[in-house]
C-alpha cells in the first residue's frame, strides 16, 4: 500500500450526513408531510369546536387536549413514523444495501434521531402556534418552564425513537406496517389523557395507561401549558415530574436494549 | 480496451493472488443444504462468473461471501478476512450490487451517489461514476422517475463509488435493453482493467461468455464445472455440429473432427456443399448439457425454489 493512512469516515459525521438525507427524503414526500403535520391540527379543530366547556376553573378542555396533542405529536413523528418507514426500508432492501457498505450502524440510527428531532420540533411549533392563536393555550414566559419543556420533549422523543426502531421489526411486511403500528398510538391516546381527561378514566384504565410513556408525556406537557393550580386536579394531586422522568427514561432504556438485541438489516424470511 | 483512465487506476490492487477462497462451504435451511460442500477460488483481478439454475445456491453463496449470511461449515476468506467477522474497513474494500434495488424514491441520482461516496475512505469522484454508468443526463432526476434499467445502473454506480477491490454483481443487467447491456459490459471491462476483481452472477450465458475470465457452474449447492468459457465442458466443447443438405434432405452430424467431415463432404459434392453450416457449441449448449448430465448422474433432478 503506497497510499497514505486512510481514515474511515466518523460515525458522527456520517450520522449528520444521514440526517440531512433523511430530512430531504421526508420533506420531499409531500403527501405524507402534509398528513403528518395536519392530522394533529385537524384533531385540535374538531375537539376544540365540539368540547368548549371548562374542566376546572379557568381551564378549558381544549387547553387540556392541546397539551395532549403536543405529546401525541412527539410519538407520531418518532414512534409511528420510524416503525412504519423502517419496516418499509427493511422490506425494500434499503437496509440491506446500507449493511453492505462500511457505514457504521450508529450513523444510521443517529440519522434517524436527527430527522425525528427536526420533524418533532417543527410539529410542536405548529401545534403551539395554532393552540396559542386559536384555542387559548398559554405559552409560558418562565424560562424554567421552557427548560422543563425541553427535557420532557427530548426524553419523549428519544423514547419514541428507540421504541419506533424496535417496533419496526414487528410488522411482517411493509404492507401491514401501517395496520400494525397506527392502532397502538390511537389506543394509547384514548387511555393516556389525550382524548379524555385522564383523572376521569376508570381506575383500571388509568393503571394500564400509566404503564406506557404517552400518559407521562401528556402529563408533563400539561404541567407546562396548564395553570399551576390544575396540578391539584391530576392523579396524586401533583404533576408527578420525577415519576415522568423515571418512566420515560425507563422506556428509553427498554427501547434501546430491544433495538440492540432485535434490529435486523434483512427481512425475517431472509435466513 | 480503451478509456481505462476514466475511472482511475487502483492504488492497492493487492499482490497477485487469491481474493476469494472457499473450501467445503455448507449452508443448510432447515434440513436441506442450499450449499453443499462448495470449493471455489477467485483470483485477484479476474472476472469470475457464477452460473447455475435458480435455487442452485448462487445467491446464498454470494451472500455468505458478502458477509450477509452465516455458514454452517467450511472455510471462507474474502480479501484476507472471514466475512462473518468483517468490519467497516473490510466492507470499504467491497462493492455490492444486490439483486433487487430499493426505492429511495425522493433523492436524486447525484444526491444518492455523492452520499454513498461519503461512506468510503477513498471514493471515486461521484460525477465520474455517474458518467461511467451513463446517467449524466439523469443526474438531477429523482430515482422515482428512473426506468428499471436506469435504476439498475444507479445500483451499479453505488456499488463502485467506493473504489472496491472486489465487486459483487448479482444479475446486474436484468431488464436492460441490448444497448444498455453492451454499455454495461464495457463498464465491467474498464473496471477489470483498473484491477477490480469481479464476481458476476448472471442468468445470461452470453454475458458470462463476453465478460468472464473463468466460469463456475453450480448446481444443487456444488460446483459442477470450472474453467474458462472456451474450455468449459472439456471434450464436449470441442464437438461441432455440421449441417448440410443434399437430394435426400437435411443432414446433421456431431463430430470432434469437423474439418475432416467437411473435406469429405466437399469431395462427395465435388466442390460447394449446399447449406453447409459448422456450429460450435455455445456456452449455453455446454451449460445445458452439463446440467442435464449432472441431473442424470444424481438420479434426481431436484428443482428447489430459489432463496433470496
Amino acid at each position: 500500500m503506497t497510499s497514505p493512512a486512510i481514515h474511515a469516515p466518523s460515525a458522527l459525521g456520517l450520522g449528520v450526513a444521514r440526517a440531512q438525507i433523511e430530512l430531504k427524503q421526508f420533506f420531499r414526500e409531500r403527501s405524507s408531510v402534509i398528513f403528518n403535520f395536519s392530522f394533529p391540527v385537524i384533531m385540535l379543530f374538531i375537539f376544540g369546536s365540539v368540547f368548549d366547556g371548562d374542566i376546572a376553573p379557568g381551564v378549558s378542555f381544549t387547553q387540556y387536549f392541546t397539551a395532549g396533542m403536543i405529546a401525541s405529536g412527539v410519538f407520531m413523528s418518532s414512534f409511528q413514523e420510524l416503525a412504519i418507514t423502517i419496516a418499509i426500508e427493511r422490506e425494500d432492501g434499503t437496509l440491506k444495501r446500507l449493511r453492505g457498505t462500511p457505514m457504521p450502524p450508529a450513523a444510521y440510527f443517529l440519522g434517524k434521531i436527527g430527522m425525528v428531532l427536526v420533524a418533532s420540533v417543527a410539529q410542536a411549533a405548529i401545534l403551539l402556534g395554532v393552540g396559542a392563536a386559536l384555542f387559548g393555550l398559554d405559552l409560558p414566559s418562565e424560562p424554567e418552564l421552557w427548560l422543563r419543556f425541553a427535557w420532557i420533549f427530548l426524553l419523549g422523543t428519544v423514547a419514541g425513537t428507540v421504541l419506533g426502531i424496535a417496533y419496526s421489526s414487528l410488522p411482517r411486511s411493509a404492507k401491514s406496517a401501517g395496520a400494525v403500528v397506527s392502532p397502538v398510538l390511537i389506543v394509547l391516546m384514548f387511555i393516556s389523557g389525550v382524548y379524555f381527561v385522564y383523572s376521569e378514566l376508570p381506575s383500571w384504565m388509568q393503571t394500564v395507561g400509566a404503564l406506557f410513556p404517552l400518559k407521562w408525556l401528556a402529563g408533563g406537557m400539561r404541567s407546562i401549558f396548564l395553570p399551576e393550580s390544575f396540578a391539584a386536579e391530576e392523579v396524586g394531586d401533583s404533576w408527578q415530574l420525577p415519576e415522568t422522568a423515571l418512566v420515560l427514561g425507563l422506556w428509553a432504556v427498554v427501547g434501546l436494549v430491544l433495538c440492540l438485541r432485535t434490529f435486523r438489516w434483512m427481512r425475517r424470511d431472509a435466513g | 480496451m480503451t478509456a481505462v483512465t476514466a475511472l482511475g487506476a487502483h492504488s492497492a490492487a493487492g499482490a497477485a493472488g487469491i481474493s476469494v477462497s472457499v473450501r467445503g462451504l455448507v449452508k443448510r435451511y432447515g434440513g436441506t443444504a442450499a450449499v453443499d460442500g462448495l470449493d471455489l477460488e477467485i483470483r485477484t483481478g479476474e472476472v469470475f462468473s457464477l452460473l447455475g439454475p435458480n435455487g442452485a445456491g448462487k445467491t446464498t453463496t454470494t451472500e455468505i461471501l458478502e458477509g450477509y449470511r452465516s455458514r454452517d461449515a467450511g472455510e471462507v476468506t474474502v480479501l484476507g478476512q472471514d466475512p462473518a467477522h468483517g468490519g467497516p474497513l473490510w466492507r470499504s474494500r467491497l462493492g455490492i450490487v444486490l439483486q433487487s434495488s430499493p426505492e429511495n424514491a425522493e433523492l436524486t441520482v447525484q444526491e444518492m451517489v455523492s452520499h454513498f461516496a461519503r461512506y468510503y475512505p477513498s471514493p471515486r469522484d461521484a460525477d465520474e461514476v455517474i458518467e461511467a454508468v451513463g446517467l449524466d443526463a439523469k443526474r438531477n432526476t429523482r430515482t422515482r422517475a428512473l426506468s428499471g434499467g436506469q435504476r439498475r445502473r444507479l445500483d451499479v454506480a453505488l456499488g463502485i463509488v467506493g473504489r472496491p477491490e472486489l465487486l459483487f454483481l448479482d444479475e446486474p443487467t436484468t431488464g436492460f435493453d441490448p444497448e444498455a447491456r453492451h454499455a454495461f459490459w464495457d463498464l465491467v471491462r474498464r473496471l477489470r482493467c483498473d484491477g477490480t476483481t469481479i464476481l458476476l452472477t448472471t442468468h445470461y450465458l452470453d454475458e458470462a461468455e463476453q465478460l468472464a475470465d473463468r466460469v463456475g457452474i453450480i448446481a444443487d449447492g456444488r460446483l459442477l464445472a470450472l474453467d474458462t468459457p472456451d474450455h468449459l465442458g472439456g471434450r464436449l466443447a470441442h464437438r461441432a455440429r455440421v449441417r448440410w443438405q443434399d437430394g435426400a434432405g437435411a443432414h446433421e452430424e456431431v463430430t470432434e473432427h469437423p474439418t475432416r467431415l467437411v473435406t469429405e463432404l466437399a469431395v462427395r459434392h465435388g466442390g460447394e456443399v449446399p447449406g453447409l453450416e459448422v456450429v460450435r457449441p455455445s456456452l449455453e449448449d455446454v451449460y445445458l448439457s452439463l446440467l442435464e448430465k449432472a441431473a442424470k448422474d444424481s438420479g434426481s433432478a431436484t428443482t428447489e425454489e430459489g432463496r433470496r
